[in-house]
C-alpha cells in the first residue's frame, strides 16, 4: 500500500518506548479476549462439572432444583437464526445486486442510506416496534395463515402464535440484511467492468451477467459475509427476548414459543441467585464459543477473498 | 472501483439479437464470460443448444422484478420503524418527559427519562474516555510499528474476532469480573460499553491511518523529527476527521447496546450520577422495560424514550458522515 517506498522510515530516530506503548495497547486487547473467557468460564465451572454434559443434552431447566439442560435454549438460537438467514439472504443478495448493477446513480445514495440506517437501530428499538407494531400487523396474521394454509406439515403446526421463533427469526432478519447487504455490495463492486462489458458482447441479457460474472467473483465473499449476519443473529439479544415467546421447550413447529440463549440470560439474569447466575454464565460461554467458531470462519473468508 | 455505467436498452436489444447467432451461454457454464475475457476461450466453443431468445429476455426481466422486489421488502421496515418511532414518540413526548424521572410503576403516566438519559450520558462518556485513546494506540501500533509482524496480524484478527463477540456475552464478563466484586454501577456499565467500542475504534482508526499519504511523513523525517513526534504532529492530525468519523459511530452504538447494560448497571428509577456502588438507569434499559411490561403508561413513556434514543443515535451517525464527507483523505 505504501512505505516500502518511504526512504527515511527506516533509519529514522525510533523512541522504542512510545513502540512498546502501542504494542502495550494491542496485546492488552488479545489479553483481554483471555480473561474474558477464563474469568466467565470460572465462574460456571461448578454449574459445568454438577451437570456434566447434560448442560448441553437436557432440556430439563429448572433452576429451583438445581437442574440446567440448555438444549431448548441452543435449539431456539438456531432455529431463529436458521429463519433470519433464509429470509434475508435472499434479500439482501438482492439489494446489493440492485445497487451494484441496476440502481441507477441518483439512487444509489438513498438506498444505500436507507441499508445504513436500518444498521444504525439499536436492537431494542427493533424489540419495540417488533412487539407493538409488527407482532398485530404482520407476524400474528402471518403465522395464523400460515398454520391455516400449511399446517398440515410439522413445523408450521397451530397454534400459532406471533410471539414465536417465527416472529423473533423475522425481526432477526430485518436486523441482520444490512450487514449481509453492505459487505456483498462491497464484495461485487470490485467486479471489473471489462468483465460485465464482455458477458454482454456475447449477449447475454443482464441477469445471464450477473449469473455468469457478478455471482462468481464473489462466492467466497458472499458465504463471509452471511457467515458475518449469522454471528450476529445468534448474539442479538433484545428484541429476540422480547419476540420468541419465553417458553421453554423445544418444538419442532416454528409458529410456537421458545427460547434462545442470549434471550434466556437477558429475560432471567436479574432475577437469579447462586447456581442460576453461574448457569447463565455457563449459557454466556456455550453461546461466545458458538459465535466466536462462526466469527472466525467468516473472518478467514473475507480475508481470502481480500487477498489475492 | 466503482460499478460503472450501466449498459442502456440498446444493449438488451441487441444481446436478444446477437443470441439468435446462438452464442451458447448457458447457465451450467457460469464462466464463458470470464474464460473469455481472460483470452482462453478456444474457438470453436459449443454454439449450439442456445436457448430461445425470448424466453432469455424474459427470464432477465423476471429476475430484474425479483430484485427490485427484494429492494422494495427489505427497506419497508426502515420507513415503517421511522414513521412509528416519530408519530408514537412524538404522542408521549412533552417538557415533562425530558425533564423528570420515572415514577415508580409501569401502570402510572407522566414523568419522564431523565435519570435514564443522563446514565446513557455518563456510561457513553466515560467508555468513550476509556475506549478512544486505547483504541488509537492499537491501531497505532497496526499500522506504524507492527508492519506484517505476527503480533500485529494476530492483534488485528482478534480485534475483528472481538467486534463479534455477542454483547451479552461482554456484559457476563463484566459481570464476573467486575460487578461481583464492586457492585452494579456506572462504571461497570462503562467498561462493557468500552470492549464494545474498542474494536470499531481500531478497525476504522487503522483504515484511516493507511490512508496518510507517505511523503507527508517524509517531510516530517527530512526536518529531523523523530517517529513519535511524526505521529503525534503530523500522521494523527492528518487522520483526525477519519478517526473521529470512527469514534462518533462507535458513539452511536455504544448508546444503543442494552444487553451488556443488564448484567452490569442493572437499572433504577432514581436519578443518580455516582460512578459505582449503585445500580444505575440507561435508555435502553428504560425502553427495554417498558416495553415488556403490558402496560400501556410505561410504553408510551417507552416509544418517546425510543424517539429519543434514535435521535441521538442519529444525529451521531450523521455527524460522523459529515466529518467523513469532508475529509481530504478520503480517496
Amino acid at each position: 500500500m505504501h512505505d516500502r517506498s518511504s526512504l527515511t522510515e527506516e533509519s529514522s530516530p525510533s523512541l522504542p518506548l512510545s513502540a512498546a506503548l502501542a504494542a502495550l495497547s494491542g496485546v492488552v486487547v488479545l489479553l483481554v479476549l483471555a480473561y474474558m473467557l477464563i474469568s466467565t468460564t470460572s465462574t460456571a465451572l461448578p454449574v459445568f462439572s454438577s451437570q456434566g454434559i447434560s448442560f448441553i443434552t437436557s432440556s430439563e431447566w429448572n433452576p429451583r432444583q438445581g437442574r440446567f439442560g440448555t438444549l431448548a435454549f441452543i435449539y431456539g438460537t438456531a432455529v431463529t437464526s436458521a429463519i433470519a438467514l433464509l429470509i434475508a439472504v435472499p434479500l439482501s443478495l438482492g439489494v446489493a445486486i440492485f445497487l451494484s448493477e441496476y440502481a441507477p446513480r441518483w439512487l444509489r445514495g438513498p438506498v444505500g442510506y436507507a441499508v445504513d440506517l436500518l444498521a444504525a437501530v439499536p436492537s431494542v428499538i427493533y424489540g419495540l416496534w417488533g412487539v407493538t407494531v409488527l407482532l398485530p400487523l404482520f407476524l400474528q396474521p402471518a403465522a395464523d395463515f400460515l398454520a391455516r394454509y400449511l399446517g398440515f406439515l410439522p413445523i408450521f403446526a397451530g397454534p400459532p402464535s406471533g410471539l414465536s421463533y417465527f416472529g423473533a427469526g423475522v425481526v432477526l432478519a430485518i436486523m441482520v440484511i444490512p450487514i449481509i447487504t453492505s459487505l456483498c455490495r462491497e464484495i461485487f463492486a470490485t467486479v471489473p467492468d471489462d468483465e460485465r462489458q464482455a458477458a454482454y458482447a456475447l449477449g447475454a441479457t443482464r441477469w445471464e451477467m450477473i449469473r455468469a460474472v457478478v455471482l462468481p467473483r464473489g462466492r467466497a465473499g458472499v458465504v463471509g459475509a452471511v457467515m458475518l449476519g449469522l454471528g450476529r443473529a445468534l448474539g442479538e439479544t433484545i428484541a429476540v427476548a422480547l419476540l420468541i415467546g419465553s417458553a421453554v421447550s423445544i418444538d419442532a413447529s416454528i409458529l410456537r414459543p421458545g427460547y434462545s440463549m442470549a434471550a434466556l440470560i437477558a429475560n432471567q439474569f436479574q432475577e437469579a441467585t447462586g447456581d442460576h447466575i453461574r448457569a447463565l454464565v455457563g449459557v454466556g460461554v456455550v453461546l461466545f464459543g458458538f459465535t466466536i467458531a462462526v466469527n472466525m470462519v467468516a473472518r478467514l473468508l473475507v480475508w481470502r477473498f481480500n487477498r489475492p | 472501483m466503482k460499478a460503472g455505467k450501466q449498459p442502456g436498452a440498446t444493449n438488451r436489444l441487441k444481446s436478444a439479437e446477437l443470441s439468435r447467432a446462438s452464442v451458447r451461454l448457458s447457465d451450467r457454464s457460469p464462466s464463458v464470460a470470464s474464460r473469455w475475457a481472460a483470452g482462453r476461450l478456444e474457438p470453436g466453443t459449443s454454439l449450439k443448444g442456445c436457448r430461445p431468445a425470448r424466453r432469455r429476455v424474459w427470464r432477465s426481466r423476471v429476475n430484474s422484478a425479483l430484485v427490485v422486489f427484494a429492494v422494495v421488502v427489505a427497506l419497508t421496515p426502515v420507513v415503517l420503524i421511522l414513521y412509528h418511532v416519530t408519530r408514537k414518540g412524538l404522542v408521549s413526548m412533552s417538557w415533562e418527559f425530558l425533564t423528570s424521572s420515572m415514577p415508580l410503576s409501569f401502570r402510572k403516566a407522566g414523568g419522564g427519562f431523565l435519570n435514564a438519559l443522563v446514565g446513557t450520558a455518563i456510561m457513553v462518556g466515560l467508555a468513550a474516555v476509556i475506549s478512544v485513546p486505547l483504541g488509537i494506540m492499537g491501531a497505532v501500533y497496526l499500522v506504524e510499528y507492527g508492519k506484517g509482524n505476527w503480533l500485529a496480524k494476530l492483534i488485528r484478527f482478534f480485534s475483528d474476532v472481538m467486534s463479534g463477540v455477542p454483547s451479552v456475552f461482554v456484559g457476563l464478563f463484566i459481570y464476573t469480573a467486575l460487578v461481583v466484586h464492586f457492585g452494579f454501577g456506572a462504571l461497570m456499565g462503562a467498561a462493557s460499553l468500552a470492549l464494545i467500542m474498542i474494536p470499531i475504534v481500531v478497525r476504522s482508526t487503522e483504515e484511516m491511518l493507511k490512508l496518510v499519504p507517505s511523503h507527508l511523513k517524509d517531510a516530517s523525517y527530512a526536518l529531523g523529527a523523530a517517529k513519535w513526534q511524526t505521529i503525534l504532529r503530523v500522521v494523527l492530525p492528518a487522520a483526525a476527521p477519519g478517526i473521529t468519523t470512527g469514534v462518533m459511530l462507535a458513539i452511536a452504538r455504544a448508546a444503543g447496546e442494552t444487553a451488556p447494560l443488564i448484567l452490569t448497571a442493572l437499572g433504577s428509577y432514581q436519578l443518580t450520577a455516582k460512578l459505582w456502588g449503585e445500580p444505575i438507569s440507561a435508555l435502553t434499559l428504560a425502553i427495554f422495560d417498558g416495553a415488556r411490561n403490558p402496560f400501556a403508561a410505561g410504553q408510551a413513556r417507552a416509544w418517546a424514550g425510543a424517539l429519543e434514543l434514535l435521535a441521538i443515535v442519529l444525529i451521531c451517525t450523521a455527524v460522523a458522515r459529515l466529518i467523513a464527507a469532508r475529509s481530504r483523505l478520503n480517496r
